[in-house]
Formats: C-alpha cells, structure tokens, sequence
C-alpha cells in the first residue's frame, strides 16, 4: 500500500487486567503504558506469566472470564477501543487489527479446507465480495506467504500441512483484510529454528511492503534483536524497561533486562564464559512481592525496592526503565555536579 | 578403543514399523556412529524429527534397537544385524578363495540392563510430565534408591534423599511436597536429583531446559556443569538450541533426518562447519544483538524437513541443500574424519 500513514496508531494507557480467580485476585496486567506508531515493529519480551499475551488479548478485545480489564484505555487510530460494542469488535477484529497465534494447529479449523477458511475470513468483512472474487484474494495472499501450489493447497486441511506452512496459512489469514496492526502472540516459538528463520524474514519483508504496525509477543531475545524496533520488557505484568531496540541491548538499565541478556548463551561467542543466571523463582501472581516486582531476585535489590514500586525514569530518546537504581544514580551525580 | 572411551555406538538404527505400510516404516535413526569420552559432553543438536531423542533413548535402550552396536563401558550391551568375520576352533579368520575374510552375520547380543540402568540415566525434556503426580518428591526419588537397593536402611535411604535435594538446590522439607506444588524450574530439578540418586556415571540429559523459563535456563545449566566437575558425569546432551549446546558442550553432533550429519569439537564446528546443514542452523540461530543479526548473511533454506517414512535417496539433506551436485541424489555420503577430530557426510567435501 502507498498511502503511508504516519504518526500514532496504538495508544495503551495504564492499562490493567486481573483475573478473579477462587483463590483471589491475580493482576496478570498491572498497569501498562506504550505507544506504536504506524509502521513500527514492537517487541514484547518477557517470561510465561509475565501478562504479554493477556496484554495483547485485551486489545482484541478476547479476554475471557474470569478475565477483565479493570482501569486504563486503549486507544487505537483515535478510536477508544475498551468503548466499542460486541458488534464494533467483530467487525474491527481482524479488519483492523489482527493477531497470529503460537500453534498454528489449534488456530486453525480441522474440518474445513485452508481456502474455505481464508474465503470466510474475507468475507466476514467484505459482504459484498463475490466468493469467486474471495477465493482470489485468497489464492494471491497465500502466494504473497510463499506456499506453491496454490490451487490445490486451497482444497486442502490444515493437517495436510507442515508447521511452517501452518503458520504461513495463519499470518495470510490475518493479513487477507489489510490490517493497520498484527499481533503476533510467540508465531515462531513451536517452530524449528530454521522454519523461524523462514517466517521471520517473511514476517518483515511483508512489513516493508504493507506497513502495517506489528506487535510481536516473544521470550526470545535473539528474535527481538533480528525484527524490532523498539521493545518493552515486562516482568510480572509490569513493563520494567522500554526503548529503542538498541538501547535495551546495548544499554540496559533494568536489573532484569541485563540479566536476561547476560544469562543467554550465546553462539557467537569467542570462548567459554559461565553463565550468569538470575536467581529465585518467577513470581506467584497470587501473592507478588510489595514494591518492585523483581526485587527478591534482584543482586542490587535496596530497602526501598521492597516497599515501593519505582516510577519511570526517563533515559531520553523514549528509553525508560521503572528502577530505583537510576533515582539513586541520579541523586549521586546531582550531589556530584553541586560538589563539584 | 581406548580405555577413556565410555560409550560407543557403531552403526546404530532404529526403525519403528508402521502397520499397512510396507518397508521398513519411520527410519528414525539411520546408521550413527560415534563415542563418548569419560567426563565429556557430547551436545546433539537437530530439528525436530531428525531422531535425537530416538537416539538419546535407544542408546539405553528404552527403544530396542533395530541393528548395530552399543558398546559401554568396553562391555557390549547390545549388538544385532552386525557382520563378524568368520572364525574357526582356533579362533582364526576363514578366508575364501580370494584370501579376504568370510562375514557372517554375528550372535545377537542383548544383555539385561538391570545393572546399566544404575550407570546410565536420563533426565527427561518435560519435568512435569516424568514426575508422577501421585508420588511426594521423597518418593519419586527414593524409588530409585529401593529399586537398586543402595540404602542399608531406612535412615541411610532418608540421609541420601536429603542430599540429593540439597544438591540440586531444593530444600530438604521439599521430599513431603507432590510435583504439581512446585515450578517448572524446581520439578526439573527433581528430575535431576532422581537421575541423581543411583550415583550413574553418565547421563542422557534429553533437552533438560527447553520447557524451561529463560531466566531459569541458565541456572539449570550451571547446575549441570558443576554436578560433571564435581561428580566426574558424562553427559550426552540432546537440545535444539544450538546456542546452549555449544555452551555446554566439548563436542557437537548435528542429526538431519536421522542420521549424524556432522560431529566435531564444538568450537571448531561453530567457526569451521563443513556441511552445508551445519551452515545454515548456525546462520539460523537468532542472535540477541541486532547489528549483528542485521548485518550477517544468513541462509534460509527452501521447504521443510522430509518425512523419515520415506527419506530422499542419496544425501538425505540433498533436497533442501543450496550447494547439490546430481550426485547427491545417487549415493549416501561417506561420514569422513577430514580434519582432526571433525568428521562430516558431504560429497561436496572429497
């Protein structure tokens, strides 16, 4: 598409989710704020649990009980998303927005051919579409992934395909509308590393050409590092740091980021290092900690941590990060400056 | 064979046959030779359905193997479908009339693992899954210990559980929880500890951290690195992840479609590969810092990996491969040493 927009596409604001379970309350997404812009590739990083898929579910809108949006907005081409109708969600569900899944197998309908499902999916949308019409689109998008055999693969099932092929069929689902914004819930998690390398470079040759927005949820920092532009780190349903993506990976700031980095093998290096890992467990989200999330596993962790959940500091240029560390750092070269 | 030799394998299949089709069903582990060194870690790394894990397990044969050898220990533990030179009574070759030796199809030998099972173990990709939900930890570990009857006594078998929990990091309170009370991090630990308890000298760790938390990851392979130095183990070590393989491994050995494709120390292969296959899982590894995974070439290979049902004539990779030569498709490469310690199966290499 040529008509390149430009500006704000996605706006998230303090947004917040619990899930009422029988044992209490559990605030899978604890207050969260970003923006993405037309064009622009977001990764989200975090570890099972950490509230990045329940995230993404509340912008389509899928959140099932006992899951809830609880405070906060999300605002999407200006348009107040938490506000719309049931019938206002449908049609903006895969029209405007759309989202690709970590197992291609259970996304897809067994019993109906993959061209049947890509057909009804364009024309739920488009009424006025002819299905011989449809069955085209269908037939170009499926080439667009790089599936060969198009007309046949069209009458065939979903078992009938591989996983990388799988997933090829769901990112062409979700793009037979031209959505502005993809979201891409962990899409090469359940693949093999050279089938994720596949769908990755199909995944950003298909951003250059239709600019759309992506929003791609993933625990791997090495994909983060190959298809983003910026990242948000999120740590028991907190984003602890955000920024470009350079400055996440060469310029952490966040206890947590840096020991996700530093805990990662890494296959270019030139000799044997230890590993570092980060210590204690992932957080019960029944009980969290009072204060930083991440302070009992944290090697710098203070006595505020533990009563206090940090603010943001500001590191410029949109790099934040949500760390007691920083205000002392930055008191230290204040008193610094006014010594010297 | 030297003695600093552990284990062995020559020629070893697995096929598993699959009822209304003819032939020999899944080849899943086709023709792999290797051997391990005492107190080495020997990574295996492939995509899905290359036959590590097949590997992995009929190695100590929880699959039965279809036919080779599995030499451990100097002590053959399993050979079938093998040639032998014909012996006579004085234990001399019998020649034929050209003067080579006459082969003959050797004596199956399958001993009882009973007694390898406490030198050979496993630890198993999904903890929660190998744990049995209605055993304490006390008991899925103590289990082990009653089977080979290690314990002298009640106390001695309590004193041993307690030790192996605090020897992978868990708390000696721990032995009266059931698995589901704990994390995904802490149940593999309890899966290491039971691999533990029979004090066994080598270890079949089948991607022990995959089903594991990034952050967690790292703390289990530690873990495992200290167990070897400080208790002598000998790992195989079978993960995806090419990353963590060549971490933890001394030598790596790379699967395609069930058979060794490459075998080499494990910094060499990552600076030198040979295979083309070697090539391109080492372009596809991810690097988590993005110059340089936006500035390095990367090959992205055409089409998904072939059914073992029914695997391509010649080089099995020949399909997929950027570099095939007609040849590849005619005859199976020789799995040749052509540098010291570095072995690979490619025609584009003689």
């Amino acid at each position: 598409m040529d008509n390149k927009k430009e500006g704000k596409l996605l706006e998230v604001k303090d947004l917040k989710v619990s899930f009422f379970t029988p044992a209490g309350e559990v605030k899978a997404v604890g207050g969260i704020s970003y923006d993405l812009n037309y064009g622009e590739v977001m990764g989200i990083v975090g570890e099972s649990g950490s509230g990045k898929s329940v995230e993404a579910y509340s912008i389509m809108g899928l959140l099932q009980s006992p899951g809830k949006v609880i405070g906060g907005s999300i605002t999407f081409e200006g348009e107040d998303v938490l506000a719309k109708s049931k019938e206002e969600m449908t049609d903006f569900r895969g029209k405007k927005v759309s989202m690709i899944f970590q197992n291609p197998m259970t996304c897809l309908n067994p019993v109906y051919t993959v061209g049947n499902q890509l057909v009804e999916a364009l024309r739920a949308h488009n009424k006025d579409i002819s299905v011989s019409d449809a069955k085209k689109r269908a037939m170009e998008m499926l080439e667009l992934v790089g599936i060969n055999n198009v007309e046949k693969r069209m009458k065939q099932y979903p078992h009938e395909f591989s996983g990388g092929m799988r997933q090829r069929v769901m990112i062409a689902m979700g793009l037979i509308c031209h959505p502005q914004l993809l979201i891409a819930d962990e899409p090469t998690t359940a693949l093999d590393v050279t089938i994720q390398a596949q769908i990755l470079e199909l995944m950003k040759e298909l951003q250059k050409k239709t600019h759309m927005g992506i929003i791609f949820i993933t625990h791997n920092l090495g994909v983060v590092a190959e298809i983003c532009d910026k990242v948000s780190v999120m740590y028991a349903g907190k984003i602890v740091e955000q920024g470009k993506v350079n400055d996440i990976f060469y310029s952490p700031s966040h206890p947590y980021t840096n020991g996700l980095l530093r805990s990662m093998p890494r296959v270019d290096a030139e000799e044997y290092e230890r590993l570092i890992p980060i210590d204690g467990t992932p957080v019960d989200m029944l009980n969290p900690p009072e204060g930083c999330p991440f302070a009992p596993r944290c090697e710098h962790c203070m006595q505020i941590c533990l009563r206090k959940m940090p603010p943001y500091f500001e590191l410029g240029d949109g790099h934040r990060s949500a760390c007691w560390l920083l205000a002392k750092q930055k008191s230290e070269s204040k008193e610094a400056e006014s010594n010297g | 064979m030297d003695d600093k030799t552990l284990l062995e394998i020559k020629n070893l299949k697995k096929y598993f046959p699959v009822k209304g089709v003819k032939g020999p069903g899944v080849q899943a582990v086709e023709n792999v030779s290797f051997s391990i060194k005492k107190g080495e870690t020997l990574g295996l790394v492939g995509e899905s359905g290359c036959g590590k894990t097949t590997l992995g397990r009929t190695i100590l044969r929880l699959y039965e193997p279809t036919s080779g050898e599995i030499i451990y220990d100097g002590k053959t533990i399993y050979s079938g479908g093998v040639n032998m030179p014909l012996l006579d009574k004085q234990g001399k070759q019998v020649l034929d009339k050209d003067g080579s030796p006459i082969m003959r199809e050797g004596k199956k030998i399958a001993v009882d693992m009973m007694p390898y099972r406490r030198k050979m173990q496993i630890i198993f990709q999904d903890p929660s899954a190998s744990l049995d939900p209605r055993m304490t930890v006390g008991e899925i570990i103590g289990e082990a210990i009653d089977i080979h009857k290690l314990a002298s006594d009640k106390k001695e078998r309590e004193e041993m559980i307690k030790s192996l929990l605090s020897r992978v990091g868990l708390n000696t309170e721990h032995a009266n929880r059931f698995p589901h009370e704990f994390s995904g991090g802490q149940q593999q630990r309890v899966g290491i500890a039971r691999a533990l308890a029979v004090k066994p000298e080598f270890i079949v760790c089948d991607e022990p951290i995959s089903a594991l938390d990034v952050s967690i990851q790292s703390q289990i392979v530690n873990m495992l690195e200290d167990m070897q130095n400080d208790l002598g183990l000998t790992y195989l070590f079978i993960a995806h992840d090419l990353s963590v393989v060549r971490h933890i491994s001394s030598r790596i050995g790379v699967m395609y479609l069930g058979s060794l494709v490459e075998l080499g120390e494990s910094y060499e292969l990552n600076k030198h590969p040979m295979h083309p296959y070697t090539k391109t899982l080492l372009s596809a590894v991810p690097v988590p810092d993005p110059e340089i995974s936006h500035s390095r070439q990367r090959i992205v290979l055409q089409g998904d990996i072939p059914s073992p049902m029914n695997p391509p004539k010649g080089c099995r990779f020949h399909t997929r491969c950027p570099y095939a030569k007609p040849e590849c498709a005619e005859s199976v490469p020789e799995f040749k040493e052509y540098d010291k310690g570095h072995w690979a199966a490619c025609h584009l290499l003689g």
